[in-house]
């Protein structure tokens, strides 16, 4: 194709999709106005009948909770994907010989860095841990606070530490933990068909509005989703770390 | 729109076209950060809290990591590449 004509084709569909985005925004309702039935209904719902403060993590966890089981083992599958293919391209001591010359390198990480990284790690675990639990109180929830764990657990070896970070995360732990988290979302949403009426039925007591417990099944599923991200992204941002550290890609071994 | 709704809607105008500007890869890991905090503090001012924080957790956290390691990647391959051809006679 030349080039005249990959500049028209281009230019038409941009010209094209620019005109079908304006004919989008202009049908929509005016800024803020007017909200839907269920902007006032399921805040609602959740806090009087389920005794939940945060209406976001009550919708996700409870009325829209099957929807949250879909995307939890979208993120099991893709950690289970990543895993398998990366590790299909390497052997195992090939990773180890590639840790040990990083451990020497790692030796001249900046004192700095390495101080950081040791202050910063328990304020984030903490951190991460108060957003899991508090899914059902204040914004955040398995998610974001699994995300953070995970970066803790990384911030450990951008310090430098990769035997510190062979300990904290060995790989079968984190894998079990994984199929830990995603199992017990399963088995929470099963519960409610066996001592409920449904799948995903609340069937534990709500409490008290605004306390930890509150809620029945949302903390519980917000702290299976808290350690099946947790382990989910460390597993994915291992196996990349892993991938990193062979030096040529395994090719070394022909040289 | 408050006035904060509408100061956030340009940074995140501003951050955007930076990102889409910036050519080498390895700045635009930064600068897809900035983007990406940009973003969570306008969903903080449309009263999103809980978007916020899981958007400043994934391009805070995720996506920069797996940009970075990915061209870590890419330069340890070009490092052997180079040592093949200085080992070759």
């Amino acid at each position: 194709m030349s080039v005249r004509a990959r500049l028209v084709l281009g230019l038409g569909s941009l010209a094209a999709l620019g005109a079908l985005l304006v004919w989008a925004v202009a049908g929509l309702p005016d800024f803020g106005h007017p909200r839907g039935p269920y902007a006032v209904l399921a805040p609602q719902i959740v806090l009087n009948e389920r005794h939940v403060a945060n209406a976001v993590t009550g919708v996700n966890f409870d009325l829209r909770g099957f929807d949250t089981l879909g995307e939890e083992l979208i993120l099991f599958v893709a950690a289970l994907g990543a895993t398998v293919l990366l590790r299909a391209q390497r052997a195992e001591r090939a990773v180890e010989d590639a840790q040990e010359a990083e451990e020497r390198r790692a030796a001249g990480t900046t004192d700095a860095l390495r101080a950081l990284g040791a202050a910063i790690v328990g304020p984030m675990v903490l951190l991460g841990i108060y957003v899991v639990v508090h899914g059902a109180l204040t914004p955040g929830g398995g998610f974001q606070g699994g995300v953070i764990l995970a970066g803790a657990l990384l911030l450990v070896y951008t310090a430098g530490q990769v035997v510190a970070v062979q300990r904290v995360r060995p790989v079968s732990l984190v894998e079990v933990t994984d199929a830990a988290g995603a199992a017990a979302y399963t088995l929470v949403a099963l519960a409610g068909l066996v001592f409920g009426v449904a799948v995903m039925d609340n069937v534990l007591p709500i409490g008290t509005t605004g306390s930890l417990l509150s809620g029945g099944f949302v903390p519980v599923l917000s702290i299976a989703v808290g350690v099946e991200v947790t382990a989910g992204v460390t597993l994915i941002l291992s196996e990349f770390v892993d991938q990193m550290l062979l030096h040529g890609g395994g090719r070394r071994e022909e040289g | 729109m408050t006035v904060l709704q509408t100061v956030c809607l340009l940074a995140v105008a501003v951050a955007g076209t930076a990102t889409v500007l910036t050519r080498d890869p390895l700045r635009q890991a930064v600068t897809a950060g900035g983007f990406g905090v940009t973003l969570s503090v306008l969903f903080l001012a449309f009263a999103a809290p809980d978007v916020a924080l899981s958007q400043i957790v994934v391009a805070g956290i995720a996506v920069p990591v797996m940009v970075l390691l990915a061209l870590a990647k890419i330069r340890t391959l070009d490092r052997a590449k180079e040592r093949e051809q200085e080992d070759a006679p």
